[in-house]
């Protein structure tokens, strides 16, 4: 099928593109990012926009900028831009086992990752990560700019925090200590597919104990969310296999799933323990 | 809104500078399909999932169906029309992929070739393996992708320089 008809504005400046967001938030206006998730959806009708305001023209917003603690990825920088040479250590390291599992070559090189937050999606390998690093989304409008938790923009199946008038500029993400460990699976029919069900479980050891342990999971609850019970029981516990399956079972068994069925906790459970088992 | 919006662009397609008054909701796909004739990019599910209208954008690899005309202003598009090094010799790709008899039908093969074009310049030296993921997304509904995956390895060994 073909799109319906609608309005396009191409903006040169951040403050155009917030201005003919305000002054169309009524017509339903949206704006284009990558356009890997808005232009099929517009294809099937289930999105009909009024008016479309692609970001691809603004400068700078293709930046990502790095320092010593954290990362900061603007509105159109391509998933193919944030593999493993990304940054050094275990954030890059991170990175780059996550990038891949994302669609396929020809996607990453035009789908961007602040769009996959706007669009959070429950399989979005990227809201799995910022909300397992606790990062910050800078949202702007013609009102100012505000910075948001991940764990409050990302509000429930397809739905965050962002108003009509209002569109992410850009992610910020605190990066990892040096040594830490960080592990990811998941699991999908093909590669390249959506999750069915994946984790990431990163943590560091200070005198044979683990500190900071983070697990999160995404795929199959409606949001990608932390573990906290899993969390509770690796922390200032000495690493070893028993723990680590103990780990997964808490975080399977008070995973809130989309739906019950043992499949899909059993999945989890697995998950969470190959990224625990693989973290490195 | 009473008229469907209508931009004029120019797209610089396999070298060439091209004019059209578009839509702006058309494709890139469709454009160059109906507006310049260049039918060798095929379109298959039209929402990113078969990869078969798969273009090369600046050389990278990219889903002309997921792209909007409008969008391709000032851009380098390469469709398979414009792979060939010459009209009498065809891209080194495009020879392995006769050789080992990599298409049927041949509805997948454009999209698969320039696909492997950007994972060809990124990946010299590919495994196997990699080249089953890269083309994970290209779906091939005759061959059983193995005659495309011994093309794609012997084409990796001609593109590469020799030492
Ligand atoms: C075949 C296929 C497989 C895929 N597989 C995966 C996968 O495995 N994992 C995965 O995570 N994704 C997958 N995707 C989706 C892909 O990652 C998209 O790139 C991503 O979801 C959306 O990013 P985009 O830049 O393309 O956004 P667009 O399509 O441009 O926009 C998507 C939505 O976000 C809004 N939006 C975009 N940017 C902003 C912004 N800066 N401010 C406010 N709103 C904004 C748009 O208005 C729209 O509602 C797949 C896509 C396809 C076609
Ligand atoms: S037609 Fe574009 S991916 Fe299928
Ligand atoms: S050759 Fe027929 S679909 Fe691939």
């Amino acid at each position: 099928m073909k799109s319906s008809s609608f309005e396009y504005h191409a903006p040169k400046t951040l403050d155009d593109a917030v201005a003919l967001l305000a002054r169309h938030a009524e017509e339903e206006a949206r704006v284009l990012a990558g356009g890997q998730t808005m232009v099929p959806a517009m294809a099937m009708r289930l999105a009909r926009p009024g008016h479309l305001i692609d970001i691809n023209a603004i400068p700078g917003l293709d930046q990502i900028s790095l320092t010593d603690h954290a990362m900061r990825i603007g509105a159109c920088v391509r998933h193919a831009a944030l593999g493993a040479t990304a940054a050094p250590g275990p954030f890059g390291r991170l990175l780059g086992l996550l990038q891949h599992h994302i669609a396929h070559l020809p996607i990453r090189t035009r789908g961007t990752f602040c769009g996959s937050l706007a669009n959070a999606d429950a399989a979005s390998e990227w809201c799995l990560l910022m909300v397992a690093l606790d990062g910050r989304i800078e949202a702007r409008s013609t009102a100012g700019t505000r910075m948001i938790d991940a764990e409050d923009f990302l509000l429930g199946y397809m739905t965050t925090a962002l108003a009509p008038e209002e569109m992410i500029v850009a992610a910020h993400l605190p990066t990892l200590p040096p040594g830490t460990r960080v592990g990811f699976h998941e699991f999908a029919r093909r590669a390249g597919d959506f999750a069915q069900s994946m984790a990431i479980a990163t943590y560091a050891v200070a005198q044979g104990r683990i500190t900071a342990p983070r697990i999160a999971i995404g795929g199959v609850v409606s949001r990608a969310r932390r573990c906290p019970e899993a969390e509770a029981l690796l922390h200032g516990a000495t690493p070893d296999p028993a723990l680590f399956q103990e780990a997964a079972r808490q975080a399977a068994t008070h995973a809130p799933l989309v739906e019950e069925d043992p499949y899909l906790r059993s999945l989890t459970e697995t998950s969470v323990l190959r990224a625990l088992t693989g973290a490195a | 809104m009473t008229e469907p919006q209508t931009r004029h662009i120019t797209l610089r397609v396999n070298g060439q500078a091209r004019e059209i008054t578009t839509p702006v909701r058309k494709t890139l796909a469709d454009a160059l399909r109906t507006d310049l004739g260049l039918t060798g990019t095929h379109l298959g599910c039209e929402t990113g999932l078969c990869g078969a209208c798969t273009i090369l954008v600046d050389g990278r690899a990219m889903r002309a169906c997921l792209m909007l005309a409008v969008q391709a202003e000032g851009h380098a598009i390469t469709t398979i029309e414009g792979l060939a090094p010459s009209p009498s010799e065809l891209h080194p790709l495009q020879q392995a992929f006769c050789r080992h008899h990599a298409l049927q039908c041949g509805f997948c093969t454009p999209g698969l070739l320039t696909t492997l074009v950007e994972f060809l310049h990124d990946v010299p030296n590919p495994s196997e393996a990699e080249i089953r993921e890269a083309i994970s997304g290209n779906l091939c509904r005759c061959t059983g992708y193995d005659t495309i995956v011994a093309a794609t390895l012997e084409a990796a060994a001609m593109l590469r320089p020799q030492p």
